[in-house]
């Protein structure tokens, strides 16, 4: 008996986009099938993890997290050195915590400093990605645009109260821009929309469609990546083609159970319990349809990648 | 698939009798399309009729029940490839993984584990499943007392694993009451792994190395009238173990190919040695369509996020899921302590609690009944608003824990504010921040 293994009809393919550049730039997306699907189509392009460096001493972080950076956290510079030298990072994501207006509030020209300081140091592309606070990041990511131009970063969240300012900067410096929408499918194409009509070339945009770790509403982010890529891949729906990135590991060490000591209520080891709830919280994002991974502890860094070469072994 | 109502009545007598209730066939056979009517109901079916629709109406991918009692659990019955298409409906089993080459002490530590390691989540118990019995020794009678010792020290559902069919009959013998499932029939032992399931009726799982011969054996367990069936393609590798879920899943529910419409087990214990990956693979077998996963060992920070990734996966997409509603302690708060409040939507319970945890301030979070909605959307629905919350908050109790009468809202609730002062005499009203992120800066400055 010959069994016909049933086939997704794809319309469409995921846009190609270059990050970076010289010889460290990565590409990312190409995909022409649901992730991992490769017995119906290609994954030219495998997802990329981009390690989490913070632009001020991390505040709250569990031991767990802190321990493999303890010596680098006071130096943005060093710590990125770091996650390109000791861990292998391919990306680096700049979380400018430091301009919180509610924390540090520290402003854009110093940030902007802070932001040259890493891309010079470092070749692998680099993510920067604000506060979420509109007022603060068109002011911060404006200026950050402007002082590391022919850098080709990765600018991060634009949203529909301060795409505008933040994405003009972007056009004239040649940055990529991150779109930013509150998980939902909807949302998201409008802003796609709206960056490609200010001017956003389609291979300088990736969406970030707002992420939650595993117990805090991963499922909502879940379905809305696996719709964005039914949209894109069997709907023809090209504004939502775009590559996906998801700013994760800032969501799971966040989380209650991350902080709650060994053996508390039967959740097993501490370290390996935050390790475990970030790598899982990843492969639900890549098995959803994320391009790129913002994550932080190595050793969940180090288990996600083997998932991703396991899967797309030849 | 389910037929329509006009497939349906083309084999209905067509004779509007009206014995079945309704005046004509073709609205029985409506009904019958909307799950509204039994089959039964119809006097005059052709037995011919009976069995094409029943064969059209069964699920692509069948139920099947494991164990019995509290510790019963289905896996299987899915009708959806997207969980935003329709709920997925029996969440992945989740099995550990014992054996007759481990000291009584190992054994009775997975038992201990498998007993004790239990979560309270929105109000649901999350545990492992089942203890998957793998015979080693090769030794009947040694399996047997394995099968008793674990038989006695829980209710856990069980899987007997051994391809020996003199191993499976000493285990099924000690518990086929329970109804384990058996593991596994192959191509070897078929026929006598299909007597042992017949004579115990217990559900029983297929072991093949490719889908053809998947198929092959579970029409042998069909012809002989077993249709309790689980399936195990036999991949060991991440990518294949993966795909091959995806085409069972897709084989089944597309293609409506019945040979493959079973529940699988996936078996992440034999895909690697590194316990943490091994988790990463389970997570991976439950997004992605396993029915049943067995890990090697079961590790507190191991099965916590697995049970809960479950929970997520699983949830309604069309219902939220809400937490029960009362007064929340948080970090030993006294009479002095804060005291917030928030709806009752999962979500934002487990957000504002985490925040205030990681505050350090000592508080009392008040969780209001608000039907699974989140702050706008429930004050959207009417469902947090002042007159409601006025009233939660004087019957919660919470006025005889603090000495003052201070309360903080949300940050989006900020137009309740002044209702609230009316309705609730001598409170103090006061506006929180609107994202839960910043309620730990907000609790600190509140000095």
């Amino acid at each position: 008996m010959a069994i016909e293994i049933p086939r997704t009809s794809y319309s469409g393919k995921i846009r190609e986009i270059k990050l970076g550049k010289g010889d460290k730039a990565i590409t990312v997306g190409g995909e022409d099938s649901y992730p991992f699907y490769l017995f119906e189509g290609t994954m030219p392009h495998k997802p990329r993890i981009a390690m989490e460096v913070c632009d001020s001493p991390p505040q709250e972080w569990p031991e767990a997290a802190i321990e493999p950076f303890a010596d680098v956290v006071n130096d943005p510079v060093a710590w990125a050195k770091k996650c390109v030298q000791t861990y292998g990072a391919e990306m680096i994501a700049l979380q400018l915590v430091g301009t919180d207006p509610n924390g540090m509030d520290r402003g854009p020209d110093e940030t902007a400093d802070i932001v040259k300081k890493v891309a010079d140091a470092i070749d692998v592309p680099l993510i920067v990605w604000g506060t979420a606070n509109h007022e603060k990041d068109s002011q911060v990511l404006t200026k950050v645009c402007e002082v590391c131009q022919d850098k080709r970063l990765i600018i991060g969240p634009l949203e529909e109260k301060d795409y505008k300012k933040i994405a003009a900067a972007a056009i004239a410096y040649k940055h990529t821009v991150v779109a930013s929408s509150p998980i939902d499918i909807n949302l998201a194409k409008q802003l796609n929309i709206l960056l490609g009509n200010l001017g956003v070339a389609d291979d300088m945009l990736l969406v970030d469609p707002t992420v939650s770790g595993i117990g805090y509403g991963m499922e909502y982010c879940y379905s809305v990546m696996e719709r964005m890529r039914m949209a894109g891949l069997t709907q023809q729906d090209e504004k939502l083609q775009v590559p996906i990135i998801c700013n994760l590991g800032k969501e799971v060490w966040k989380s209650k159970e991350v902080h709650l000591p060994d053996n508390e209520n039967n959740m097993g080891n501490a370290r390996n319990r935050g390790i475990l709830l970030e790598a899982m919280s990843a492969m639900a994002m890549l098995l959803a349809g994320g391009d790129i991974i913002i994550m932080r502890h190595p050793e969940a860094i180090k288990l996600i990648k083997e998932m991703i070469t396991d899967l797309t072994a030849k | 698939m389910a037929l329509t109502g006009i497939q349906i009545f083309k084999l209905l007598p067509k004779t509007n009798c009206g014995k079945c209730g309704v005046p004509t066939c073709l609205a029985f056979a409506m009904n019958l399309a909307a799950g509204k009517a039994e089959l039964s109901a119809c006097p005059f079916i052709t037995e011919e009729a009976k069995a094409q629709l029943a064969e059209a109406s069964a699920p692509p991918i069948r139920p099947v029940v494991i164990g019995t009692g509290t510790a019963t659990f289905k896996v299987g019955g899915e009708t959806v490839l997207f969980r935003h298409e329709k709920k997925f409906e029996n969440p992945t089993g989740i099995a550990v993984l014992v054996t007759d080459a481990m000291s009584d002490d190992e054994v009775m530590n997975r038992i201990d584990k498998f007993n004790k390691y239990t979560y309270e989540r929105v109000g649901l118990k999350l545990r492992a499943n089942a203890i998957a019995v793998k015979s080693i020794s090769d030794d009947p009678s040694k399996f047997g007392a394995l099968v008793e010792k674990i038989f006695k020290a829980t209710d856990g559902a069980l899987i007997l694993v051994s391809e020996r069919p003199e191993i499976l009959a000493a285990g099924l013998k000690v518990c086929a009451n329970r109804k384990p499932l058996i593991y596994a029939a192959t191509k070897v032992n078929v026929e006598a792994v299909t007597r042992l399931a017949k004579e115990n009726s217990c559900p029983v799982a297929v072991k093949g190395s490719n889908f053809d011969e998947v198929a092959e054996l579970t029409g042998i367990l069909n012809k002989a009238g077993i249709n309790d069936i689980v399936i195990d393609s036999g991949s060991r590798t991440v990518k294949q173990a993966f795909q091959d879920q995806i085409i069972i899943r897709g084989l089944a529910l597309q293609k409506k190919f019945k040979p493959l419409g079973y529940p699988t087990i996936a078996f992440p214990c034999e895909m690697t040695d590194n316990p943490m990956k091994e988790g990463l693979i389970a997570s991976m077998f439950i997004a992605k369509y396993a029915g049943i996963i067995v890990l090697s060992d079961l590790k507190g920070e191991v099965l916590f996020p697995l049970a809960v990734e479950r929970l997520n996966i699983f949830t309604d997409p069309q219902r939220p899921l809400a937490t029960t509603p009362g007064i929340y302690e948080i970090g030993n708060p006294d009479g002095n302590s804060p005291v917030l409040i928030t709806t009752n939507f999962s979500l934002t319970y487990f957000i504002v609690s985490g925040e205030i945890e990681s505050s350090k301030v000592p508080s009392y979070l008040l969780i209001m009944d608000t039907e699974g909605l989140s702050v706008l959307t429930a004050w959207a629905a009417g469902k947090f608003v002042a007159d409601l919350m006025a009233t939660f908050v004087k019957k919660s109790g919470i006025e005889d824990k603090i000495k003052h009468r201070k309360l903080i809202i949300p940050g989006y609730s900020a137009s309740e504010s002044g209702g609230l002062e009316e309705e609730l005499k001598g409170w103090e009203i006061m506006v929180g921040p609107r994202e839960g992120s910043h309620i730990p800066a907000y609790l600190r400055n509140l000095k």
